[in-house]
């Protein structure tokens, strides 16, 4: 079929509000619609692709093993540098009450990933399954989990999560363990939609191939061609978004952190770090803006990484499939 | 026109799932609701305040009554420590507090909305007219470092410095346009800035990409030929074809700018919903809670089915197929 036809057929029915681009909405800024020709050339791994990759695994190193590094204790306090910008003790400077920055900002990225990977891969596993039991036996099972998608996705998703942890884990006196564990559920049923749709379009394209209907003509049962044929071809489109989806959980962590209800300020996280730092930049005299500054950077070279390894994937993923 | 209504009758079944969904999820709150209201009352205390704010009814009457009330324009009430009374007296109503707060969220987002798309289509059709160029690379480049910088990093940073050091606005609050349109556009200028800078990136990449597809076919080649002027080629011809992804996008976008705007309200004090909605999950004010959510949910599957329409009105092969449909 020509391209511009299938185009203009697919446009023609959206069949729910949120149906034609619920990619770009949270997890894809540029979707892959039409320029597959041009887009190829542009991410390549590169150099920038490689700082990316290394930041990403220092990052992640340093969140694992914070413990066991040469720093100080993330409550220890130094009162007689309180407030004091960058040094050679401490490279990020100190908070209002002398702690540590940079060791705040290592131990804060501790909670921020657990938080983002754990509600990814719950979206992934979620969204995943029911995206492809929908996109691949189609018909009623799939208008009904359509009309599920649909209706979680006419929530924006902050509103959705900040919703749910309201209910189970917003008193003041929450655990660390509790509140976590309601961010990564909520994030993580926000997420199942998002990631269901696009699993779900991938899973309808690949299903209707000739090696699909090679497998089956060969009795080959459902099951066995969605996990051996269907899957490992939607891999690579659900990996991508899994990077793009922990950069945009980071993000979401923070928010909810400002709203109060992001990891509890005792264990610090990027987003609590900001979200506390708030109240020292009221201060007239003597602000220390590393507060916010740190967590910040890290945030951003965080996810600008993030992003740019997700495009890189996706590219090379699109190329495979137009070289086909 | 079938369609249409089509389209109506699905977005009525996904208000009702997501009303009975934000009902129920109320339902689920762990252990007794009333303890937050009342820490210290006893337990027929408990027992009587349930009563009245009729949490002793089963879910299918309690959903049937919010709906009622809704249709009637009655978003319910803000617990009171002395009571609610649903048929009697309501100090506090949910549909008073949403008509103050409602407006301002929505000219907050209009405006980040119209500055995103007032920065991004130029830079779209400038980048994709001079695609491959430094200065096209340049633009994506800070494009793509813009859409890392999340909306609450930028609040933060800009009234600290805009407002807090330089003294040039104050950091918190709103000014009614009514009152002073002056102080009105500079109050709301730091978290209109906030919301828009992400979206900007978006929109711009986005309208970009298709405006390089749509510069490669043959009409365009054909005005080129006619010997048209760049500027009338790209502003008239390519601009509304490649507009379409965009409107979406824009739509569904809404979405993102509501949370958006939840975060940024709360940063800079401004009373609008987001505000509201952060106000009612500390005060434990769930059926406020339920009513602005589904506020919410209404405005945001309106918004995008609009884009649906305006959809047909911007492309005419649309028109067409749904005219002989």
């Amino acid at each position: 079929m020509p391209e511009p036809l299938a185009e203009s057929a697919k446009a023609a029915e959206p069949a729910t509000p949120v149906e034609a681009g619920v990619q770009p909405l949270v997890l894809d800024p540029a979707p892959a619609v039409k320029p597959t020709v041009e887009k190829a050339a542009t991410k390549k791994m590169g150099i920038v692709g490689w700082i990316a990759l290394i930041w990403i695994i220092a990052i992640f190193g340093a969140a694992i093993f914070a413990p066991l590094l040469p720093i100080p204790k993330p409550t220890k306090t130094f009162l007689l540098h309180a407030g004091e910008g960058p040094q050679l003790a401490h490279p990020l400077g100190l908070d209002g009450t002398g702690q540590d920055m940079f060791s705040r900002v290592i131990w804060g990225a501790r909670a921020s990933l657990l938080v983002s990977v754990a509600s990814v891969l719950f979206g992934l596993v979620g969204g995943g399954v029911l995206g492809l039991i929908a996109g691949y036996y189609r018909g009623k099972l799939d208008t009904l989990l359509s009309y599920v998608f649909n209706t979680f996705l006419a929530i924006p998703q902050l509103v959705l999560a900040l919703a749910i942890i309201a209910v189970f884990a917003s008193e003041p006196t929450v655990s660390v363990e509790k509140r976590e564990f309601w961010l990564v559920v909520s994030i993580g049923l926000v997420s199942i939609p998002i990631i269901g749709r696009i699993t779900r379009a991938s899973t309808l394209a690949w299903s209707q191939r000739e090696f699909v209907l090679a497998a089956r003509s060969m009795g080959a049962k459902n099951r066995r061609i969605i996990v051996r044929d269907v899957l490992p071809n939607v891999m690579p489109a659900m990996f991508s978004i899994a990077l793009l989806g922990i950069a945009v959980v980071i993000v979401l962590e923070g928010g909810l952190s400002i709203l109060g209800v992001g990891v509890p300020s005792s264990t610090p996280s990027w987003g609590n770090l900001i979200a506390t730092g708030r109240n020292e930049l009221t201060k007239i005299v003597g602000a220390a803006p590393q507060v916010i500054f740190a967590p910040s950077i890290a945030i951003f070279s965080t996810v600008l990484s993030l992003n740019y390894l997700g495009d890189v994937v996706r590219a090379r993923f699109d190329v495979r499939e137009s070289a086909l | 026109m079938r369609a249409v209504l089509q389209r109506i009758g699905q977005l009525g079944v996904v208000l009702v799932l997501v009303t009975l969904f934000t009902a129920f999820l109320i339902d689920l709150v762990p252990g007794d609701p009333t303890i937050p209201l009342a820490p210290f009352a006893t337990t027929d205390q408990r027992a009587q305040m349930k009563h009245e704010l009729h949490l002793d009814r089963p879910f299918p009457e309690r959903y049937a009554e919010w709906v009622n009330g809704v249709v009637h324009g009655n978003f319910g009430c803000y617990y009171g420590t002395s009571g609610y009374t649903a048929a009697k007296s309501c100090p506090d109503s949910v549909a008073d507090r949403a008509k103050d707060a409602l407006p301002i969220s929505l000219l907050l987002m209009f405006y980040a909305q119209l500055l995103a798309l007032i920065i991004a289509i130029p830079l779209g059709v400038l980048t994709a007219y001079r695609a491959g160029s430094l200065l096209d690379k340049g633009i994506n480049t800070a494009a793509f470092a813009l859409l890392a910088i999340p909306n609450f990093v930028l609040a933060l940073v800009l009234a600290y410095y805009v407002g807090t050091k330089a003294g040039w606005v104050s950091p918190t609050g709103y000014v009614d346009f009514g009152q002073s349109p002056v102080e009105h556009f500079q109050q709301l200028a730091l978290p209109t800035i906030s919301l828009a800078v992400g979206q900007v990136a978006v929109y711009m990449r986005l309208l970009r990409s298709d405006m390089i597809a749509t510069l490669q076919e043959d009409f365009v080649t054909m005005a080129r030929a006619k010997g048209l002027s760049s500027a009338r080629i790209l502003w008239r011809h390519a601009l509304r074809p490649s507009s379409l992804t965009l409107l979406t996008v824009a739509g569904l976008n809404v979405g993102t700018l509501i949370g958006g705007a939840v975060v940024i309200e709360n940063i800079f004090a401004i009373h609008g919903m987001g505000f509201l909605i952060a106000d009612a999950i500390f005060r434990r004010q769930y059926v406020a809670l339920q009513s602005y959510v589904a506020i919410i949910a209404l405005g945001y599957v309106a918004v995008n089915f609009l884009v649906d329409v305006l959809y047909t009105v911007l492309d005419p092969r649309i028109r067409h197929a749904r005219a002989a449909g």
